[in-house]
């Protein structure tokens, strides 16, 4: 499997070009890093991967195929905020249903106690949403994962938690993943290369 | 909803009561300590507690703090660690009054030795305390954001000191007329410490100023931090990111579950983390990308599910049979505080 996005240009109506002539490419197992000053374009770049944009330039290709359109996309983004991404009228399980095709094993494997399916998302903490917020994306179908800011706005533990629990989960499905972040360290740790969007 | 709120007046005015006559009996010892020497800010076995309303007229108590201690010198940087949950926000906002009306509050919180009643915190806060709050939402929306940050400013020309402000952290002139909708989140959190800045205060609680900021704006936020420090500024700075609070705090008070389980001096977080003293600090240490990256197993209990004895024994590779039994009481320990039996 190979992801990759070429001649990439991207701008929000009429405004300056965010992104201009971005070649990006992602094989399967590979981890690489997105580092970047705010408003550069990086969360942008993610939703164009994953498909919630769409360039008006250039074109991303899985297996130089076009992304489907329908169906359960291949490319997951998982974002910053859980409490916004998931539907606050929905206990977790009918989150969790969302999905057709998950694998019980990685409930287990994220750390997702089954006593919390019964819960409202404002009954549980931010690190404890954002491990539904990964189930969610790691269907049979997923091969390519973008964790925008995924563990931000969570504490020292729980990243170490959510990270060695995904790093597990890619390489035994052999999946891809595009970390963008603001902390050196964390990329240092988790990715094979780092691109820097500021130069 | 009023009555509650008068009887939490009077449940903390009783323990006001109970500290003046402490202060009656070490009135000597007051008196041979001068303003430099006494906290800025002093919190003591501060308890914070939610009524709800279970079935019915049923009502339970959720105790979401539980004898917390905290203090913060003039000059001082004390940064408040610890996970999503575990009452970080609360305490800043109990310090601040702002808290809802369903909430008891136990315990004392002096500031500069007098006691932080109602009256005396709705006079101090946006004068001589200031919250840098931890959500965007907490701007007018329907206010230019110049506006919002003139009309803080409480002493010399708002105009100028505002553009002053704006001008440090790269917001352009046309960002005076946008309102909170226009800008970015970058934005809208220099903007948020934009106001806290303008009005002077003498003690800033910072509840999250950096999380989503890249590096260059981090660090100005942080300088800006350091400078009103060294003016004898006292600052909170509250962030579940501890190596935001390594590169600037002069203590941290590290929060687990609702109470702190330690203060240390900035410099014990180091090398293997050997020199702190708590199990959970320990771990927190060890879990940052630079170092292990090796989580321990587990999640926080939430505040209906706590413990009996030590909030962290669950987790605790160290706990034995006393630890499930009793919470320990706060100790001082090689200059920092430490809750729990096995430290040494």
């Amino acid at each position: 499997m190979h992801l990759e996005g070429r001649n990439i240009g991207f701008r929000y109506n009429k405004s300056d070009w965010i992104l201009r002539n971005f070649n990006i490419s992602l094989k399967e197992g590979e981890v690489i890093g997105l580092i970047g000053p705010s408003g550069c374009g990086k969360t942008t770049l993610g939703r164009i991967l994953a498909g919630y944009e769409i360039p008006q330039e250039g074109k991303v290709t899985l297996d130089n195929i076009p992304l489907p359109t329908t169906g359960i996309h291949p490319v997951q983004l998982i974002n910053q905020h859980p409490e916004k991404a998931v539907n606050p009228r929905w206990k977790m399980k009918k989150v969790l249903d969302e999905v057709k095709e998950l694998d019980e094993d990685i409930l287990i494997a994220l750390g997702i106690e089954k006593e919390w399916l019964n819960r409202w998302p404002n009954e549980l903490s931010g690190g404890e949403l954002q491990r539904f917020c990964v189930a969610r994306a790691l269907s049979v179908h997923t091969k390519f994962i973008i964790a925008d800011e995924m563990t931000t706005m969570l504490d020292a533990i729980t990243q170490a938690q959510i990270w060695n629990s995904v790093q597990e989960i890619a390489k035994k499905r052999n999946m891809g993943i595009l970390v963008i972040s603001h902390e050196h360290n964390l990329l240092k740790r988790l990715c094979c290369r780092v691109i820097d969007l500021s130069i | 909803m009023l009555s509650i709120q008068k009887c939490n007046e009077k449940t903390i005015r009783m323990n006001n009561r109970a500290v003046n006559n402490d202060a009656k009996s070490s009135n000597t010892d007051r008196k041979t300590v001068d303003n430099s020497t006494t906290p800025l800010l002093n919190v003591h076995d501060l308890s914070v507690s939610f009524t709800q309303y279970t079935r019915g007229l049923n009502q339970k108590e959720l105790k979401v703090i539980t004898n917390l201690n905290v203090s913060i010198n003039h000059g001082e940087i004390l940064a408040i660690v610890g996970s999503s949950g575990s009452g970080k926000s609360l305490l800043a906002h109990a310090i601040l009054g702002i808290l809802p009306a369903n909430v008891i509050i136990s315990g004392n919180m002096d500031y500069k030795g007098v006691s932080l009643i109602p009256k005396i915190q709705a006079e101090l806060r946006g004068k001589e305390i200031a919250l840098i709050p931890q959500s965007v939402n907490f701007l007018d929306p329907l206010m230019k954001v110049g506006k919002q940050v003139r009309s803080s400013v409480n002493n010399g020309n708002a105009t100028k000191i505002q553009r002053n402000i704006f001008q440090r952290y790269n917001l352009e002139d046309k960002v005076d007329h946008m309102y909170p909708f226009q800008l970015s989140g970058g934005m809208t959190r220099r903007i948020l410490v934009s106001t806290a800045i303008a009005n002077e205060a003498q003690l800033i609680i910072a509840d999250e100023p950096t999380p989503g900021l890249d590096t260059g704006i981090v660090n100005e936020t942080i300088r800006t931090f350091r400078e009103l420090a060294d003016k004898g500024c006292g600052i909170m700075l509250i962030t579940h990111d501890i190596e935001t609070a390594l590169k600037i705090a002069d203590r941290i008070a590290v929060f687990y579950a609702g109470t702190t389980v330690e203060i240390a001096p900035v410099e014990d977080f180091s090398g293997n983390g050997n020199n702190l003293r708590h199990p959970y600090s320990k771990a927190l240490w060890k879990a940052l990308p630079h170092n292990d990256f090796r989580p321990i197993m587990g999640h926080q209990p939430p505040p209906n599910r706590l413990p009996k004895g030590c909030l962290f024994a669950p987790r605790c590779d160290k706990a034995t049979v006393e630890c499930h039994d009793i919470l320990p009481k706060a100790s001082s320990l090689r200059g920092g505080m430490v809750r729990c039996i096995h430290a040494s």
